[in-house]
């Protein structure tokens, strides 16, 4: 299926994405570094794109006893151990529609790492036209990255900044499932519930799933008209605004958060990564249930 | 009592559990090295076989959709002469390997066993097959698959009951 180049849809910052044609000419080239993430830990060991190395979330960013990410010599190691220089073009790709590269590319962010790239269409794409995919994996000479303390001021929120924001009416967008914003519980009984004590939204949050930003058949971003009837007219956000993007844990809303931040070119939006596992379970905060 | 689960503790949920599901398992925890245990749950995955059309097709009814499984996992419970079951699974995301291992997992170590044992398997059974780094969300979709095949496990024990069958 024929999908239209990067540069044609509107984007306000189209330079982060590259698409598979770009990765199959340039993934391998001196400066690139090409990096897989997902949520399913049995997908990059199965087969991945030449050259490519694996971040997993649970296991390289985040802190294995705190509910937090990475400090600076963690990620410093990281990267060094992957082989990259501060300088290094990080190109991102994954499984569920780039869902998890792009809470890695939200996480590389946090560091300040400049040059970061989403592959438009992810694995599914890669997949789909039939590109090589491979076993071995790669070893990189080991280099001396040296990071920026991590920066938890610009692009997230904790919760009671969260707070603050609900106080004086300030956007958020609910990224989970309609059935997770409306705090319905699972259908059936025995199901494993979200994690939380209480159902429903955070007040005054939109619910835009995440999801809806991609094409499904083909794992690619919508172009920005179609993003703009979504998140502003459906959910009535604009570019000025103070927004703040959250879900269960924090991932999903990394994909909204680099939507509404790159393609759309929103200037102040942050994602609350404690999400609804935080908010569910505190004790006085302030929750809409329809 | 409030004693901690230990070895012999496992070793009594594997007596419970049906025996080609418990060698399964078994061969995962003997495998304790992170990259072996991902090598034999490929070849796991490599194993799925899809629901045969004669018990269903696309589109697939959504009763018989797991809850809260990204995966877009399906299960069916097809009855044999014995009164046990056979159980078939669909994964419809292509990157869905996890899915499709513990769909394998199921489907050779559960059907045909006793329904007794099949509704008294544990959620712990991920855990145990996948080790202890999967994500809550990856966890979450994989215990649906297997809340979802004891639930059908316990409704073909009471149809057996009701109708006087031993059920396997």
């Amino acid at each position: 299926m024929s999908i239209s180049p990067i540069e044609d849809r509107g984007y306000a910052h189209p330079e982060y994405l590259v698409s598979t044609e770009w990765v199959a000419a340039h993934g391998s080239d001196p400066g690139v570094r090409v990096i897989e993430s997902n949520e399913d830990p049995l997908v990059y060991p199965s087969g991945h794109v030449p050259g490519a190395v694996e971040v997993d979330w649970v296991r390289d960013l985040n802190d294995p006893l705190r509910r937090d990410y990475l400090h600076r010599d963690g990620f410093q190691a990281l990267m060094r151990r992957i082989g990259v220089d501060r300088d290094t073009m990080l190109v991102l790709y994954g499984d569920r529609n780039n869902w998890w590269a792009c809470y890695a590319f939200w996480v590389f962010r946090l560091f300040g790492h400049e040059s970061v790239r989403i592959m438009d269409g992810g694995r599914l794409r890669w997949e789909q036209e039939k590109r090589p995919l491979v076993r071995d994996v790669p070893e990189y000479a080991p280099t001396r990255y040296e990071a920026p303390p991590r920066d938890d001021t610009k692009i997230r929120a904790f919760r009671d900044e969260v707070l603050r924001h609900v106080e004086k009416r300030g956007k958020l967008v609910d990224v989970r499932s309609p059935e997770e914003y409306r705090g319905e519980r699972m259908h059936m009984p025995d199901y494993p519930n979200e994690g939380a004590l209480r159902g429903g939204h955070i007040p005054g949050a939109a619910s835009v799933p995440w999801a809806r930003a991609i094409d499904a058949t083909t794992g690619t971003f919508l172009p920005a008209a179609d993003l703009r009837e979504i998140y502003e007219r459906g959910a009535g956000l604009s570019p000025a605004d103070d927004v703040v993007a959250y879900c269960r844990i924090g991932e999903r809303s990394s994909h909204t958060w680099f939507v509404l931040t790159y393609l759309l070119g929103y200037r102040h939006v942050r994602n609350y990564d404690g999400s609804w596992t935080e908010w569910g379970n505190l004790v006085g905060v302030p929750i809409e249930k329809p | 009592m409030g004693q901690p689960r230990g070895r012999s503790d496992r070793e009594t949920v594997s007596a419970r559990l049906p025996e080609r599901l418990a060698r399964t398992i078994e061969l995962m925890e003997m495998s304790p090295d992170r990259a072996d245990r991902i090598e034999l749950l490929i070849d796991l995955a490599n194993r799925y076989r899809e629901v045969p059309v004669r018990i269903a097709e696309r589109p697939f009814e959504e009763s018989h959709r797991v809850p809260g499984c990204e995966s877009a996992a399906f299960v069916w419970s097809e009855p044999r002469d014995d009164g046990t079951l056979d159980f078939h699974f669909a994964v419809e995301n292509p990157q869905g390997i996890s899915a499709r291992a513990l769909a394998a997992a199921l489907a050779d170590g559960l059907s045909g066993a006793p329904l007794d044992q099949v509704a008294a398997i544990s959620d712990d059974l991920v855990e145990r097959l996948f080790g202890p780094e999967l994500s809550l969300g990856k966890t979450l979709g994989l215990t649906g698959i297997v809340a979802m095949v004891r639930r059908e496990a316990v409704a073909a024990r009471a149809r057996t009951r009701e109708s006087g069958s031993t059920g396997g």
